[in-house]
C-alpha cells in the first residue's frame, strides 16, 4: 500500500485518452451507419423501413454491456479467429451509436414537413438534391440538441469498456483505488473528471434546444 | 455452435432474470418517489433546496452509472455504511433513475400552459382541484412516454450490477460462461433474454398507455 500521489493523478488523466479514443471511434464509424439507418427508416420501400426499424429495435433492447461481451468474448469463438480487443469493442460501440443516433436523426428528418420535399421536387431538384439541400440542413438543426445529449450517454458508456480490461478512465480508477486503498478519493476524482467532460456538453445541448424553441 | 450445454442452467437463468426484474422495479419505484419529490422541490419557493436538487440532477446525469455503483459499493463502507451488492446497486440505480425522473416530471408539469390553470381558477376550482383535474392528467400523459423509455433503459442498465457481483441476469451469464466456456452461446442467449424482457415491457407500456390516455389526442 502506498499513498495517493501525483503519479496516480497523472495516470487517471493519461487514461482519459482512451475514453476520448473510444468516443471518437464510435462516432467515426457509428455516425455514417446512423445516417444510413435514418435514411432507410424514411425510405419509400416498406421492406427497407421494416428491416432498419428491426435492427434499431434489437440493438436498443439489449444492454450495452451485453453487446460488448458478445463481440469481445462471443464473436471470436464463433468465428474461430483472433479479434483484437479494440476491434471488438469498436464494433459494439459503433452499433450502439448507430442505433441511437439513427433513431434521433430519423426523428429530425421526419420533423421536416413533407411539403418541403414537394417544394424541392417542384423546383426540379432530384431526390438526392432535395435531401442534401433542403431537408438535411433543417433536420440537422432540429436534431443537434439530442445528438449532443447522446454524446454524453456515449462518454458515460465508454466506462463499460473498463470491464473488458480496457485501461480507460474508469479502469484506471479501479487500478489506482486498488493500489492506494483510497476508493473515496479515487472514485470522487474519476467521477469529477467524467462530470467535467459531460456537463459542458449537457449545458450546450440545453442552450441549443432553448435557441431552437425561440426560433419556431 | 451448440446451445444444448446451456439447457441445464435454465433455473439459474430464470433466477437471474427474476433478480434483474426485482432490481429494476425497486429502483424505478424509489426513483419515481425521488422524481416526484424533486420536481415538487424545483417548483417550490425554497431557493437552497432548488439548488440542491439541481446539483443532484446534474451530478447524477453527468457521471457514469457504473462509477456511481462503485462509489456506493466501495466508498460508502469507509463511512460505516456497508451495503450488500444487491442493495448497493439498488441505491445507486434509484439515485440515477431519480435524477432523470425529476427532469421528466418537471417537464411534464411545465408542459401545461399557465392559461389553463387560470381558466380552472376562474371556474372556481380549488388549488387541489386545479392540480387534480387540470394539471395532472395531461402532465401524466406528457411524461408517460419518457418515463417508460427511461424504465427500459434502467432494465438494461441493471446489467451493471453484475460488476459488484449482485446475482442478477448478467452475473449469471458470467457464471455459466465460466462453467461451459461457450461464450458465444451464453451471451447470445443473455442478450435474447434482455431483448425479450425489454420488448415485453415496451408492449405492456404501449397497451397501458392506449388504455389510460384514451381521451382526444393533440394533433
Amino acid at each position: 500500500m502506498r499513498s495517493f500521489s501525483l503519479i496516480d493523478f497523472v495516470s487517471l488523466f493519461a487514461a482519459l485518452r482512451w475514453t476520448v479514443a473510444l468516443v471518437a471511434l464510435a462516432l467515426a464509424f457509428g455516425a455514417p451507419l446512423a445516417l444510413g439507418l435514418a435514411m432507410g427508416r424514411i425510405s419509400r420501400f416498406a421492406s427497407l423501413r421494416w428491416a432498419m426499424a428491426a435492427c434499431i429495435q434489437v440493438i436498443q433492447s439489449v444492454p450495452l454491456l451485453g453487446l460488448l461481451f458478445f463481440f469481445y468474448f462471443g464473436m471470436p469463438v464463433f468465428l474461430g479467429i483472433q479479434v483484437p480487443a479494440l476491434v471488438a469493442v469498436t464494433v459494439a460501440y459503433t452499433l450502439y451509436t448507430a442505433a441511437f443516433l439513427g433513431e434521433i436523426w430519423r426523428g429530425g428528418l421526419e420533423a421536416v414537413k413533407q411539403a418541403q420535399w414537394e417544394a424541392g421536387a417542384c423546383l426540379g431538384l432530384s431526390a438526392w438534391q432535395q435531401f442534401r439541400h433542403i431537408i438535411a440542413p433543417q433536420a440537422l438543426r432540429l436534431s443537434l440538441p439530442p445528438t449532443v445529449g447522446f454524446l454524453v450517454q456515449l462518454i458515460k458508456g465508454t466506462s463499460l469498456a473498463s470491464i473488458l480490461g480496457f485501461v480507460e478512465l474508469a479502469r484506471a480508477g479501479q487500478v489506482v483505488s486498488a493500489a492506494t486503498f483510497q476508493p473515496l478519493l479515487t472514485y470522487a476524482l474519476v467521477a469529477a473528471i467524467y462530470f467535467a467532460l459531460c456537463l459542458p456538453l449537457t449545458l450546450w445541448s440545453r442552450s441549443l434546444e432553448a435557441r431552437l424553441d425561440g426560433s419556431r | 455452435m451448440n446451445f444444448l450445454p446451456l439447457w441445464r442452467y435454465q433455473n439459474q437463468l430464470i433466477d437471474g432474470a427474476i433478480v434483474t426484474l426485482e432490481l429494476t422495479v425497486i429502483s424505478a419505484l424509489a426513483g419515481l418517489v425521488i422524481g416526484i419529490a424533486g420536481a415538487v422541490a424545483l417548483k417550490g419557493r425554497v431557493t437552497p433546496l432548488r439548488w440542491l436538487v439541481r446539483g443532484y440532477i446534474e451530478l447524477f446525469r453527468n457521471t457514469p452509472s457504473l462509477i456511481q455503483i462503485f462509489i456506493v459499493f466501495f466508498v460508502l463502507p469507509s463511512f460505516g455504511l456497508k451495503l450488500p451488492a444487491f442493495e448497493a446497486a439498488a441505491v445507486a440505480l434509484s439515485l440515477y433513475f431519480g435524477a432523470y425522473s425529476v427532469e421528466i416530471i418537471r417537464a411534464g408539469l411545465d408542459s401545461i400552459p399557465r392559461s389553463q390553470v387560470e381558466a380552472g381558477q376562474c371556474l372556481g376550482l380549488s388549488g387541489w382541484q386545479v392540480f387534480r383535474h387540470i394539471i395532472l392528467p395531461p402532465a401524466l400523459r406528457n411524461a408517460y412516454p419518457a418515463v417508460t423509455s427511461q424504465f427500459v433503459l434502467l432494465l438494461l442498465g441493471t446489467s451493471l450490477a453484475s460488476q459488484v457481483a449482485a446475482d442478477e441476469l448478467f452475473h449469471v451469464a458470467g457464471f455459466i460462461e465460466s462453467r461451459t466456456y461457450r461464450s458465444f452461446e451464453v451471451y447470445a442467449v443473455i442478450c435474447a433474454v434482455y431483448f425479450a424482457m425489454a420488448m415485453s415491457f415496451k408492449a405492456l407500456f404501449a397497451i397501458i398507455g392506449l388504455a389510460a390516455f384514451r381521451w382526444p389526442r393533440r394533433r
